[in-house]
C-alpha cells in the first residue's frame, strides 16, 4: 500500500487539508467548545512538515513519529495529546517495516485508537474523533478480509469516516468541552471528528 | 477585532516577556519557553506548578511569586501547555520535596499536564497532582467529564502556597489542595463574547438584552441563555446554585471572590459583591475576607463569577498567611 515517499507525502497531503479547513474547524469548534481546533490542528500540523522535512531519509516508522511528537508539542489543548498519541502508536506498530499493506495499515489504527481511548478516558458514541476512527478501521478491516485494493478500501473508510461525522450531529457530547453544552451540543458536528476524516480523506486522495 | 497587539500569533510570546519584565523581583521567563517562574529558586519545599491557556491574566503567571506558585505553564490563548512546556516548569522548580502540579478540570489540560508527569516520573522527578473542578454550573455525572476549573483555582494557589511555603510534605500539601478543592464553588454569567486573537472573531453571539449564564473563561457559550436581569437578580441566580451545592449553615466562615472576566468595570463588581455579603450575611455566615477584582479572566469578556470557600481553622490560617506575587498579596 504504502512506502516511506507515499507516507511523507500523505502526512504532507493531510497538512495540507488541515490548512485549507482550517477556520471551517474552528468555526466547528466555535459553536461547541473554544473556537482554535483549526488554529491549533494548522500550528501541529505545520510543524510536522518541517519536522518531517527535515528528517532526510527516514524509515515510515520515524516519519509518523516525527508527526506525532509535533502534535505532542505544538497543537495543545485536548487534541495535541490524542492525535501526538494516534500518530505516535501507529508508528509504534509500524517500526522495523519498509512499505506497509492494508492488513499493516489496519493494525497501526487499531493501536493508534486505542491509545486515544486509554489518553482520552472514551469510548465510541461520545461525539468525539472516535466516532470516525472506529467506523473508519471497520470498514478498513472488512476490505482487508475482502481483498480488493487500498484504494477501495480507502473509499469505505472515508465514506464510513464522512458518516461518522454526521452521526456526531445527532448525539449530545459525553466529553471534551462539548459535554458541558449538554443538549445544546445536539446538531453541531464535532470538530475533531471532523479533522479525523480530513485526514482520512488525505490518505484516500494520495493512493 | 480591535485589539492592541501585533502579530495575532505573537500575542502569548510578547506578553510573557511584558509580564517578565514589569515583575523582575518576582519572576522571570525560562529561556524558550512559555514558563514563568520565581527568580529566587526556593529549595526545602513542595514546588506548586500551575497553568493553562492564556487569556485569563494575571491567571497564572501573575500568582508566581513567594507563598503561591514556583512557575506557571502560559498555553496559546485558550489552550492547554503542551506536555514538553509544563515538563521544563518541572524540571526547573522541581526540589527534593516534590512537585505538584495544580491542574483545572478541562479534558486537555489533564491530559496534557498528566504527559508531563508521566516524561518526569520516567527521571525520577517526585510528582503528583490536583484537579480543581469547582464550576457549579456544569453538572457532574458519569456521563460527562465533571466540572470545570474556574476562578476557584486562585484561592487554591493562595492555600496551597501557603501549606508549601511553610514546609509541608507533597502528601500534606495535596490533601490540603483536595479540602479547598471540596470546599469552594464558583459560577459564572457574561454579558458579551470574547474574541481569541487569532480567531478574530467571537466564539458566540449575545443580543443586547441577553446574557449568557454558567459559562467557562474560554469563550465556551454557557448552560444557558437569560433575559439580562438587574444585579441583585444575577447574584441570587448565582448564588443560590453556589450555595445549593456547597451549603453554608450559621456560624460559618467563608471567602468571598468576585471576579471580573476582563471587560466589567470594577464599579460593576463592587455592586455585585454589595448583593454576596447581603446574601451570606443574612445566612449568619461570616465573611471571614473578600477579594474582589480581576483574577481569572476570559480575555476582554463582561461578566464575572462568584466564588465561596468554605473555611476552618487550617484553612483559615493558610489563607492569612503571607503572599507575595505581582497579582497578589497578602501580608500575613
Amino acid at each position: 500500500m504504502a512506502n516511506a515517499e507515499l507516507i511523507k507525502n500523505i502526512i504532507l497531503q493531510m497538512a495540507q487539508e488541515i490548512e485549507g479547513n482550517k477556520e471551517y474547524l474552528t468555526g466547528l469548534d466555535a459553536a461547541i467548545g473554544d473556537n482554535d481546533h483549526g488554529i491549533n490542528m494548522n500550528k501541529g500540523f505545520k510543524n510536522a512538515v518541517i519536522k518531517i522535512n527535515g528528517l532526510g531519509s527516514q524509515s515510515i516508522s520515524e516519519i509518523i513519529k516525527a508527526a506525532g511528537m509535533a502534535m505532542i508539542s505544538h497543537v495543545g489543548g485536548s487534541a495535541g495529546p490524542l492525535y501526538g498519541t494516534l500518530f505516535l502508536k501507529a508508528a509504534g506498530a509500524a517500526k522495523d517495516k519498509d512499505e506497509i499493506g492494508l492488513l499493516d495499515f489496519t493494525q497501526m489504527l487499531r493501536e493508534g485508537i486505542d491509545g486515544v481511548k486509554a489518553r482520552g478516558k472514551s469510548e465510541r458514541h461520545e461525539k468525539t474523533m472516535l466516532d470516525v476512527l472506529i467506523p473508519a478501521l471497520e470498514a478498513l478491516e472488512e476490505s482487508a478480509v475482502a481483498g480488493g485494493s487500498a484504494k477501495q478500501a480507502f473509499e469505505k473508510a472515508l465514506a464510513a469516516a464522512e458518516e461518522g461525522v454526521l452521526y456526531t450531529k445527532t448525539i449530545v457530547a459525553t466529553k471534551g468541552r462539548a459535554s458541558y453544552l449538554g443538549e445544546r451540543s445536539l446538531g453541531h458536528i464535532d470538530p475533531g471528528a471532523m479533522s479525523s476524516c480530513l485526514l482520512i480523506k488525505a490518505i484516500y486522495d494520495l493512493l | 477585532m480591535k485589539k492592541i497587539i501585533n502579530m495575532p500569533e505573537n500575542v502569548v510570546d510578547e506578553m510573557i516577556n511584558g509580564l517578565a519584565l514589569a515583575y523582575p523581583q518576582y519572576v522571570e521567563r525560562i529561556e524558550g519557553f512559555d514558563v514563568i517562574k520565581r527568580t529566587d529558586k526556593k529549595v526545602g519545599k513542595v514546588a506548586l506548578i500551575s497553568g493553562g491557556g492564556s487569556g485569563h491574566e494575571p491567571s497564572h503567571a501573575g500568582f508566581v511569586g513567594e507563598g503561591m506558585l514556583d512557575a506557571a505553564v502560559c498555553g496559546a490563548v485558550f489552550t492547554s501547555p503542551t506536555p514538553d512546556q509544563v515538563f521544563e516548569a518541572i524540571k526547573a522548580v522541581q526540589t527534593e520535596e516534590g512537585v505538584l502540579l495544580i491542574i483545572k478540570n478541562y479534558t486537555g489540560d489533564v491530559m496534557n499536564f498528566e504527559m508531563a508527569m508521566e516524561m518526569a516520573e520516567a527521571e525520577g522527578i517526585k510528582c503528583d497532582k490536583v484537579v480543581i473542578a469547582d464550576d457549579v454550573a456544569v453538572m457532574n455525572s458519569t456521563w460527562t467529564i465533571g466540572r470545570r476549573g474556574i476562578a476557584g483555582a486562585v484561592l487554591l494557589h493562595k492555600i496551597v502556597g501557603a501549606a508549601a511555603e511553610s514546609g509541608k510534605s507533597l502528601e500534606e500539601v495535596k490533601a490540603i489542595a483536595e479540602k479547598v478543592i471540596a470546599n469552594v464553588r464558583t459560577m459564572g454569567i457574561a454579558l458579551t463574547p470574547c474574541i481569541v486573537p487569532e480567531a478574530g472573531k467571537p466564539s458566540f453571539t449575545l443580543e443586547d438584552d441577553e446574557m449568557e449564564v454558567g459559562l467557562g473563561i474560554h469563550g465556551e457559550p454557557g448552560v444557558s441563555r437569560m433575559k439580562i436581569m438587574p444585579a441583585d437578580e444575577i447574584i441570587e441566580t448565582l448564588l443560590d446554585k453556589v450555595l445549593a451545592d456547597n451549603p453554608l449553615a450559621q456560624g460559618d466562615e467563608a471567602v468571598v471572590l468576585v471576579n471580573g472576566l476582563g471587560g466589567t468595570p470594577l464599579m460593576e463588581l463592587f455592586i455585585a459583591n454589595r448583593k454576596v455579603n447581603e446574601m451570606l450575611t443574612s445566612k449568619g455566615v461570616k465573611i471571614y475576607n473578600t477579594i474582589v477584582g480581576e483574577f481569572m479572566t476570559s480575555i476582554e469578556m463582561a461578566g464575572l463569577s462568584v466564588s465561596i470557600l468554605k473555611l476552618d481553622g487550617e484553612l483559615k490560617a493558610l489563607f492569612s498567611a503571607k503572599a507575595d506575587t505581582p497579582a497578589y498579596k497578602a501580608f500575613g
